[in-house]
């Protein structure tokens, strides 16, 4: 009730406070504090509260109620019992922390969380800066038709399926593709970077600047536009060359995006190229490629072992959630807003 | 509602810098431009190669030992080969319609629920709002969300591929923000004039968010016509397949074929590289001609969603 106090007096409120007043027959029944009542708030309001509804029911069906379901991960889900997972869930029986305890002895889930964070840290390293440089490059032109050409033409890879993706960098860099086509008419064979497990996450990291760098460079190009030219205009007055002002202008405006973009790349840690490696895991075998979420899915979808890899799963949501909290606390000890206001 | 102003054009390329700004060196000029066409030619000559090759009859495939860099003589055969009947031609089907009736579901549950929360201080807003944004935080995992599909039935059926990811909370944000930002003084005298909200919605907002309603479909549309996630765990029947997941085969074994043509390249008629290009250039074409066409309104759209997120 306090709330609504506070809200300004909109015109639609108004209109309905009028006619609860032509009702009710009392002068100004709205007089006392608190406004209208939640009743009419909600015949008011119920067209829109129609309308949400379609959203938040799919989400409701599809991203909360699954929540629940995690419980198969404190049991020995037996998915043999029924196709229906309520009764399946029913009659499998509940084993505790058992699925829990096998992870931790389980040598293959321990090099799949390896595989994990290393390749989030090359991605952080190597993926990161390239859209800024490349905003700051685009930013940095012109021509107006030069500007929008490149900037339609580096976009245009996100809109690529990862199958697409894969399959381009098969045709150039596999042991049929077309550098190793150059190479051996000169002599050189046995040319194939698809399959090589050493440099597989390095590989993953190629692909995913080919797709996505060139789009991402949206957010800092818009960061960039929103700075006052007037900073630039008296920075060079007091004789401030073109690094000083890219070092003292242009970097602190993109700062907060940085971290806002840093604090949500963080959170999402233990996410990295699902799709991406699940195409290409065959190619350089399960010890280079594996990481959570494919192991998730190999040992749950593909061997059936659901409750063994739910626990995998649910112990890398509650991970991610910690860490986009950390994140974010992070982010605000810096004095930066991050994802959500303090 | 904006208002373009005229400006006059410069009588030199030179006036667009502002007048403070040192001019910039030769050197520099040329390493930024080099850098820039070397980007560009890092996107564009891989999809060269790859077009060209689909294009290309076998004997010249044949010649040039595999990929071919310059076209030498054009036939549209192995297009031909690929969409008179058969897999692909059938997968082909299933991508476009799972794109055209996703798209159609997606937007007309987020453009209703963009609007139904776009006015703060309404019923439940707040508890809606949050509902909708808290799910951008976490993820019930695969294995739950595998149960429940299978659950409900959805296995190898169509629904499968758009219910699940049929909502996207970020778009709807994208385009609640963009509904905020239209003034009310019009939403107002529509009301006042008695218009409900379903036509508020869609004699003033709609007409006004073209732009967002534009970049927001394309979003959606190119999420559905690059998934193959949801296809590969949820879909057995191989004739319910769409087009990624067929090509995802030849990707995984480099070497297999669309059912039905394998004898024809054994005869020597057709090419297997010709064929597998013609299909990533079929899995390619929708994106690429339509992104264009909705491009400039990229960064509209991403600037309110950016802000109001």
């Amino acid at each position: 009730m306090a709330l609504q106090a506070q809200r300004p007096p909109r015109t639609a409120e108004k209109a309905v406070r009028r006619r609860e007043r032509r009702r009710s027959g009392t002068a100004r029944p709205d007089a006392r504090k608190g406004g209208i009542t939640w009743r009419i708030r909600l015949r008011r309001d119920r067209t829109l509260i129609l309308m949400t509804l379609p959203a938040i029911g799919l989400l409701l069906l599809f991203n909360y109620l699954p929540l629940l379901g995690n419980v198969v991960a404190f049991q020995d889900y037996n998915p043999y019992v029924s196709t229906n997972g309520i009764t399946a869930i029913l009659h499998s029986p509940m084993v505790g922390l058992e699925q829990f305890q096998r992870m931790v002895e389980d040598a293959d889930f321990w090099n799949a969380l390896q595989n994990t964070l290393v390749l989030f840290l090359i991605q952080l390293l190597l993926f990161f800066p390239v859209p800024i440089a490349l905003a700051l490059l685009i930013n940095s032109v012109v021509r107006p038709r030069v500007r929008a050409l490149s900037q339609a033409i580096l976009y245009l890879p996100h809109f690529f399926s990862w199958v697409l993706v894969v399959t381009v960098f098969q045709q150039m860099f596999g042991g049929a593709g077309l550098i190793a086509q150059i190479l051996q008419d000169h002599g050189v064979d046995g040319f194939d970077l698809m399959t090589d497990a050493g440099i597989f996450k390095y590989l993953l990291t190629a692909q995913m600047i080919w797709k996505d760098a060139g789009w991402a460079v949206i957010v800092f190009l818009a960061a960039l536009a929103s700075v006052s030219p007037e900073l630039y205009e008296a920075a060079a007055m007091d004789g401030a060359s073109r690094w000083r002002r890219m070092w003292h202008v242009t970097l602190p405006a993109l700062r907060p995006v940085i971290a806002l973009l840093l604090v949500l790349r963080v959170g999402d840690a233990l996410t990295v190229g699902f799709e991406q490696i699940l195409l290409q895991r065959k190619a350089v075998g399960a010890g280079a490629s594996e990481v959570l979420d494919t192991y998730v899915w190999s040992t749950g979808i593909q061997n059936g072992d659901f409750s063994y890899a739910a626990a995998v799963g649910l112990v890398k949501g509650v991970v991610g959630i910690c860490l986009v909290l950390a994140a974010n606390k992070f982010a605000h000890l810096l004095g930066e807003q991050g994802v959500y206001k303090k | 509602m904006s208002v373009t102003v005229e400006r006059p054009r410069p009588l030199w390329r030179a006036s667009e810098r502002p007048a403070w700004e040192e001019p910039p060196t030769k050197a520099g000029l040329g390493a930024k431009g080099l850098i820039i066409a070397l980007c560009c030619l890092v996107v564009l000559g891989p999809l060269w190669v790859v077009i060209v090759t689909s294009l290309s009859p076998r004997h010249v495939i044949d010649s040039a030992g595999g990929l071919v860099l310059w076209p030498e003589g054009i036939t549209f055969v192995n297009y031909k080969e690929l969409l008179s009947g058969g897999q692909v031609s059938r997968a082909m089907l299933v991508s476009l319609g799972v794109t055209g009736f996703g798209t159609l579901f997606s937007m007309v549950v987020s453009v209703l629920a963009a609007y139904g929360l776009s006015r703060p201080g309404s019923f439940a807003h707040r508890a809606l709002l949050m509902a909708l944004m808290t799910t951008m935080f976490f993820s019930a995992g695969l294995i739950p969300t595998y149960l429940l599909v299978q659950t409900l039935g959805l296995t190898d059926s169509y629904l499968s591929l758009i219910l699940p990811s049929a909502v996207s909370v970020f778009n709807v944000l994208v385009l609640r923000g963009f509904f905020m930002n239209i003034s009310q003084e019009l939403t107002d005298s529509a009301r006042i004039d008695g218009a409900g909200d379903f036509r508020i919605l869609w004699t003033i907002i709609m007409p006004l968010s073209r732009a967002v309603i534009a970049v927001i479909s394309l979003f959606y549309a190119v999420a559905y016509w690059s998934a193959w996630f949801n296809a590969m765990i949820y879909i057995d029947d191989p004739a319910k397949l769409p087009l990624q997941n067929v090509l995802m085969q030849l990707v995984q074994k480099n070497t297999a074929l669309p059912t039905g043509l394998s004898q024809r390249v054994n005869a020597g008629e057709l090419s297997a590289l010709g064929l597998q290009m013609a299909m990533m250039v079929l899995a390619l074409i929708p994106v690429a001609v339509a992104s264009p066409f909705v491009q400039r309104h990229f960064k509209k759209g991403m600037l309110t969603g950016a802000v109001k997120g």
